[in-house]
C-alpha cells in the first residue's frame, strides 16, 4: 500500500509528510535547547559576584566554526537548488563539501575539549593555585583518563606516590576570582611541583564548575546534532542516491528535509557561540 | 550516475524553474556572505566596552536573532512557507516565550521558590 503524500502535497496544507514532520521536530528541538538555554541563563545570573568565567575558550576557535558551519548551510541550500536543476553531479560536489564541513567543525570541536581535559586547576597546600595545562611527558604522576577531579583533599590516586612530578604550562593566579577571568595573552611558565604539594588536582572538564558543566551540556548535545545530520545527509547523498533514479521528487524532498535539520543545526551554534565564547 | 533520472518517474525541469532557481542560489550567496560578516561583528563587538556587560549581552544577542532570521527566513525558506508551519511555530513560539518567561519570573523571585 502506497503512503499518500510521501511525495506529493497534500492539497489542503500544500505540504508533504516530511516536511510537516521535521518541522514539528524541530519545534520539539527548540523547546529542548531552549531548556538548556534558561538552565544557563539561572546558572549564569545566580552564580557569586565575579565566579562567572570569561576568557575560557578560544574565540577563534569558536569563530572559526561558526564560518564553517555557515558555508555549510550554503553548500546544502546550493545543493537542493542544483537538484530542483536536475544538476545531480553538482549537487553531489556541494554534499561532499557539506559533509567535509561537519567533520572539520567535528575536528576543530575536539581540538578544544582535547584542551579543557589537559587543563588543570591545582590547588597547593600552602593556599597558592597553579593552573595550567599538564606536560605529560614530563609528569610521572600516573595521569588516566578519569571523569572526577584527579586528587581531592591529598588522596593521591591509584598507584601515584608522594615525590611523583606534576609539570604544567601555566601560571599563577593570586586567587579565585583571577582565574575566572584571566588576563587576554597572560605569559605562561614551566611549573613543576611533587605530588606530596598537591591538595587538590581536577582539569576542566564538566565536573569542574557549573560553567563547564553547561558548556559541554550544550555543545556535546549540539555536536551530536551534528553528528547526526552528517549521517543522514551522508545517507541520502552515497547509499540511498539510487532514489534519484527512481524517484527525484522523493529524492529532493528527502535532501530539503534534511537539508532543514542541517540549517537548524547551524542556528543554534549561531547563538550558542556568543553565548559560550564571547559574553 | 548521470543528471538525468531514467525512471518513469521524470523530473519536469523547465526554463522558468531554473531561473527562478538561479535567483535563489544568488540570494542564498548573498545571505551567506551577510552571517561571515555577522560574525564578524559579533567577534568585533564582544571586544568593545559599551559601557556596561548588560549592553554587550544585548548587542551580541541582537546581532546573533539578526542572524538566526536569516537562517530561518532565507535558508530554511520561512519567509514563503505555508500556513501550516506557520502555526505549527507559532505554537513553539508561544510555549518557548512561557518557558522564557518562566525563567525570568523565577529570578524575580527566587527567595520564595529558594533557588540559590
Amino acid at each position: 500500500m502506497e503512503i499518500p503524500y510521501a511525495v506529493k502535497a497534500r492539497p489542503d496544507t500544500g505540504l508533504y509528510n516530511a516536511k510537516v514532520g521535521i518541522w514539528l521536530f524541530l519545534a520539539s528541538e527548540v523547546m529542548l535547547f531552549g531548556a538548556l538555554f534558561c538552565s544557563y541563563i539561572l546558572l549564569r545570573v545566580n552564580a557569586p559576584e565575579g565566579m562567572w568565567p570569561h576568557h575560557w575558550l578560544n574565540i577563534w576557535l569558536g569563530m572559526t566554526n561558526t564560518i564553517v558551519l555557515i558555508f555549510s548551510s550554503v553548500t546544502v541550500v546550493l545543493s537542493w537548488a542544483s537538484l530542483k536543476m536536475g544538476q545531480f553531479k553538482r549537487y553531489k560536489f556541494y554534499q561532499s563539501i557539506t559533509i567535509l564541513c561537519a567533520l572539520i567543525f567535528l575536528g576543530i570541536k575536539s581540538v578544544e575539549y582535547h584542551d579543557k581535559f589537559v587543563h588543570y586547576k591545582v590547588v597547593l597546600t600552602d593556599g597558592r593555585i597553579a593552573d595550567g595545562h599538564l606536560q605529560k611527558a614530563e609528569t610521572t604522576l600516573p595521569v588516566s583518563w578519569h571523569l572526577q577531579p584527579l586528587i581531592v583533599d591529598g588522596r593521591l590516586p591509584k598507584g601515584a606516590k608522594p615525590t611523583d612530578k606534576v609539570v604544567l604550562e601555566g601560571w599563577w593566579p593570586k586567587d579565585e576570582t583571577a582565574l575566572m577571568d584571566p588576563p587576554l595573552g597572560h605569559a605562561t611558565e614551566s611549573i613543576e611541583l611533587t605530588a606530596s604539594q598537591i591538595k587538590s588536582m581536577e582539569n576542566y572538564g564538566p565536573w569542574h564548575n557549573t560553567y563547564t558543566g553547561i558548556y559541554f551540556t550544550l555543545t556535546g548535545l549540539h555536536a551530536l546534532h551534528v553528528i547526526a545530520g552528517c549521517i543522514v545527509i551522508f545517507a541520502i547523498w552515497g547509499p540511498l542516491a539510487k532514489v534519484w533514479e527512481q524517484d527525484p521528487e522523493h529524492y529532493i524532498n528527502r535532501v530539503e528535509v534534511s537539508g532543514l535539520f542541517w540549517h537548524f543545526v547551524d542556528l543554534v551554534w549561531i547563538f550558542l557561540f556568543p553565548v559560550l565564547y564571547l559574553l | 550516475m548521470s543528471d538525468h533520472p531514467t525512471s518513469t518517474q521524470t523530473l519536469h525541469v523547465d526554463e522558468h524553474t531554473v531561473e527562478e532557481m538561479r535567483h535563489h542560489i544568488r540570494r542564498y550567496l548573498i545571505v551567506g556572505v551577510a552571517l561571515a560578516i555577522g560574525t564578524a561583528l559579533t567577534v568585533w563587538a564582544s571586544l568593545i566596552n559599551f559601557g556596561s556587560r548588560e549592553i554587550n549581552i544585548v548587542v551580541a544577542l541582537i546581532i546573533a536573532s539578526v542572524k538566526g532570521f536569516l537562517v530561518v527566513g532565507f535558508f530554511m525558506h520561512l519567509i514563503s512557507e505555508k500556513k501550516m508551519i506557520y502555526a505549527v511555530l507559532g505554537f513553539t513560539a508561544f510555549f518557548f516565550t512561557g518557558l522564557f518567561a518562566l525563567t525570568l519570573w523565577s529570578m524575580a523571585h527566587a527567595s520564595i521558590i529558594q533557588i540559590r
